[in-house]
């Protein structure tokens, strides 16, 4: 895999030591999109820790995904702020509209839909960001809007 | 260029102070940038430019304003002239307004509870409760630029440290009386202390920038503000402990902080204010940016070494503490990033002048994140001492569209829910602590009529048990099963005795589990049951006082109230409501979901819940 040895070669620059683990593993989740089996191997390999030890850091932390994303990352703020200005009713919409399952992915796989803990735009709440861009003061009728411009964009993709 | 001597700082001080007669300051806070800050910003460099007014009207990004409610905010400095809400359309008039010296009155700001136009920042009441310390440079400085912190005044107190003897500096913090603004209080100068007093020639200072609480931002908008404070901090707490390196340990959900906070560093090594004999007083010292990976836990001082270390997220039993044996065993400081950012400020105005500010026991201010159902949504720096009321109605303007006040939720998932009675408690350590909340990292969750005591409950032990780092059983377990109850009586499946079995099980979890997350999670719950026990009761009996448990409400149509307009029917994703138009329209019981899309549509106020 060729891919993979690039990636892994720009993830394991200067990179020395147990110590280099976590930052290891952000800039070879940034390089693939998520951390494949076989590339966490041979992170283990290079940087001389156990591939057990590599594993568990992998699946401790939330950021880390070991499994690929959709084309599209949806994160739906659930913080305090946002939870009682109706957080959890605007999960449970773009859930259904999107038809998200089990594996967090859209019927489409076009969308991933990630639940996160405040994003400190509690002004904005509830917040749901879509690739980086910022939807505030979400209704259950702006998530059809986001939806339908959603699906827009993977139209004129394909 | 490298400044050898506090002197050549002193000379750039000089050099950078002048800037052009006017300023316009557009807030570059996350909230901001989501209202369209950026759009702004590049249309007033491009219509100050077209009229020929480069020279004496600069334009600049800066941190967080604080009022986030009504961003995007511009401020004309030195006037202090307030623009919330300003769009891009508006700017060739703002201009306009600037080269004839006039106000805009029409785009001024109005105080939703007096009705009256604001022209100035500092008379606008949200600010004017405030005092601001540690939040005061965020609006003036743009936090890309390390001049605009020298010129004014930074560095200076780590070039008044430098010359102290390091005892002589922490004796200063100590005097100060400055105490942990993480959560728990802890004496910054006492820490310090143990840490110097510790053996080992090689020490290290770390900034804790994993602000996890939900509902708390304030760390974040320091270091996208301000991150010189926050490294200056570091620095004067490097020279007094003795360490030669540090990290800051930053959420990685924080973006915009991390870049800042890298070019801050970058900028502060090519003045040599980082690094080889800093202002030649033979001091050295490095500092790197550790990006978080997602993980609650790691906000506990011991978990965030070992993810430093490389390793899973789990804290382990203290003594030893990390001023004993801390990174990679070594003698470790670690302090939150708003109090290194107080540090500076301490050193350069005296232990005296932060004594005069707050209570005998909790000197200095405070920035707390009033969030939820609040007028006044944003970031609030306040004396400590200060009450509840004060803060929440005088500052905030109270819950907006008339709703009566019900809670606030102080402290995070570590915290807990105070009523309307306690609304005249001081705001200090202790207080908190008594009343059975937590000042954490001081965020502030409005709750209004129609949040439900037992869902709020719910919601934090779905943030804690999800947290748990998995590794003490009575948090694992603990959390878990209290989860399942609270999630039964939200479901309307309570059980006689399940309030008793929470209480019992809260106080188990919280002796007996090895760290502060499980020694916290628990608040919510146990405060909500001491102060809202009959909301409780209520649920057993299969009703939700608040109409919030989705199990146990119905939605109907007001026939009487309904013009059949069909607003409702439209946004309906069940199509449960049915309806000619212009008659009465009903809703299917069955169908619906109560997602409450109908309720937000409906232009007459015709849908009930019960």
């Amino acid at each position: 895999m060729a891919d993979l040895e690039a990636a892994l070669s720009v993830a394991l620059q200067g990179a020395k030591g147990p110590g280099a683990l976590v930052p290891v593993l952000q800039r070879l989740q940034g390089e693939l999109g998520y951390l494949p089996g076989p590339a966490l191997e041979e992170v283990a390999r290079r940087l001389g820790i156990p591939p057990a030890r590599v594993f568990g850091v992998a699946t401790f932390y939330s950021q880390f995904s070991l499994k690929p994303k959709g084309k599209h990352l949806v994160r739906v703020c659930l913080g305090t702020a946002c939870h009682v200005r109706g957080a959890p009713q605007i999960l449970a919409e773009l859930s259904r509209q999107l038809e998200v399952g089990e594996d967090g992915l859209s019927r489409d796989g076009l969308v991933s839909l990630e639940e996160v803990r405040c994003l400190g735009a509690c002004a904005l709440g509830p917040v749901v960001v879509v690739d980086g861009e910022y939807w505030g003061r979400m209704t259950p009728a702006k998530v059809t809007q986001l939806v339908r411009a959603l699906r827009e964009r993977g139209k004129g993709e394909a | 260029m490298r400044l050898r001597g506090p002197e050549e700082l002193a000379e750039l001080r000089e050099r950078v102070g002048r800037g052009p007669p006017l300023t316009v300051a557009v807030c570059g806070g996350t909230g901001c940038r989501a209202f369209g800050a950026e759009a702004v910003l590049s249309t007033l460099r491009r219509e100050i430019d077209r009229a020929g007014l480069s020279g004496d009207i600069g334009v600049k990004m800066t941190g967080c304003h604080g009022f986030c409610e009504r961003g995007p905010i511009v401020v004309v400095r030195p006037q202090g002239l307030f623009y919330p809400g300003l769009k891009p359309e508006h700017v060739p008039r703002l201009v306009e307004s600037l080269r004839r010296d006039r106000l805009m009155e029409e785009l001024l700001y109005v105080d939703p509870v007096s009705g009256r136009r604001i022209a100035r920042e500092e008379e606008v009441p949200f600010y004017q409760g405030q005092q601001r310390v540690v939040l005061a440079a965020n609006g003036h400085l743009d936090p890309t630029s390390i001049q605009d912190y020298i010129a004014t005044g930074g560095y200076a107190a780590l070039a008044k440290a430098l010359q102290m003897p390091p005892e002589e500096v922490i004796e200063e913090i100590k005097r100060s009386g400055l105490r942990g603004r993480g959560g728990a209080g802890f004496p910054t100068g006492r820490k310090w202390e143990f840490c110097r007093a510790a053996p080992g020639q090689k020490k290290y200072v770390i900034c804790n920038a994993d602000e996890g609480d939900p509902g708390a931002y304030m760390d974040r908008s320091v270091l996208e503000g301000n991150p010189h404070s926050v490294i200056e901090g570091m620095l004067i707490g490097a020279y007094a402990i003795g360490a030669d390196e540090g990290y800051v340990y930053v959420r990685a959900e924080y973006p915009l902080a991390v870049k800042h906070l890298r070019t801050a560093i970058t900028q502060a090594e090519e003045l040599g204010l980082l690094g080889e004999n800093i202002l030649g007083s033979g001091f050295s010292f490095r500092l790197h940016v550790f990006e978080g990976a997602g993980a609650f836990v790691c906000g506990e001082e011991t978990a965030l070494l070992a993810s430093i270390e490389g390793r899973r997220g789990q804290p382990r039993p203290r003594p030893p503490f990390p001023a004993q044996k801390g990174l990679w065993g070594r003698p470790t400081n670690i302090n939150n990033v708003e109090t290194w950012a107080n540090v500076p400020h301490i050193i350069a105005r005296g232990a005296d002048w932060f004594r005069s500010l707050g209570t005998e026991g909790s000197p200095g201010t405070k920035i707390f994140s009033l969030t939820g159902k609040v007028r006044n949504t944003g970031l609030v720096e306040v004396p400590m001492g200060i009450t509840l009321r004060e803060i929440i109605f005088g500052i905030g303007g109270g819950p907006p569209e008339g709703k009566a006040f019900k809670a606030v939720q102080i402290g995070g998932p570590s915290g807990g829910c105070l009523p309307e009675e306690l609304l005249d408690l001081p705001v200090d350590y202790e207080s908190l602590t008594g009343a059975g909340a937590m000042m954490g990292s001081g965020g502030m969750v409005v709750l209004d009529e129609d949040a439900c005591m037992v869902d709020m409950a719910r919601f934090f032990l779905e943030f804690t048990q999800a947290e748990s780092c998995g590794q003490c059983p009575p948090c694992r377990l603990g959390t878990k099963r209290m989860l399942e109850i609270l999630t039964r009586i939200t479901e309307g499946r309570g059980r006689e005795g399940d309030l008793e079995v929470l209480e019992e099980l809260g106080w188990g979890v919280k002796e007996a589990s090895l760290c502060a997350l499980g020694g916290t999670a628990p608040n919510p719950v146990l405060s909500t049951l001491r102060y809202f026990r009959a909301e409780y009761q209520a649920h057993l009996e299969g009703r939700c006082p608040a109409r919030a448990c989705r199990a146990l409400i119905t939605y109907r149509i007001d026939e009487e109230i309904c013009v059949g307009c069909g607003a409702c029917a439209k946004v309906c994703p069940q199509g449960a409501i049915s309806g000619e138009p212009g008659q009465p329209h009903r809703i299917t019981v069955e169908l619906c979901i109560r997602c409450g899309a109908c309720l937000a549509a409906c232009p007459k106020g015709a849908i009930r819940v019960a």
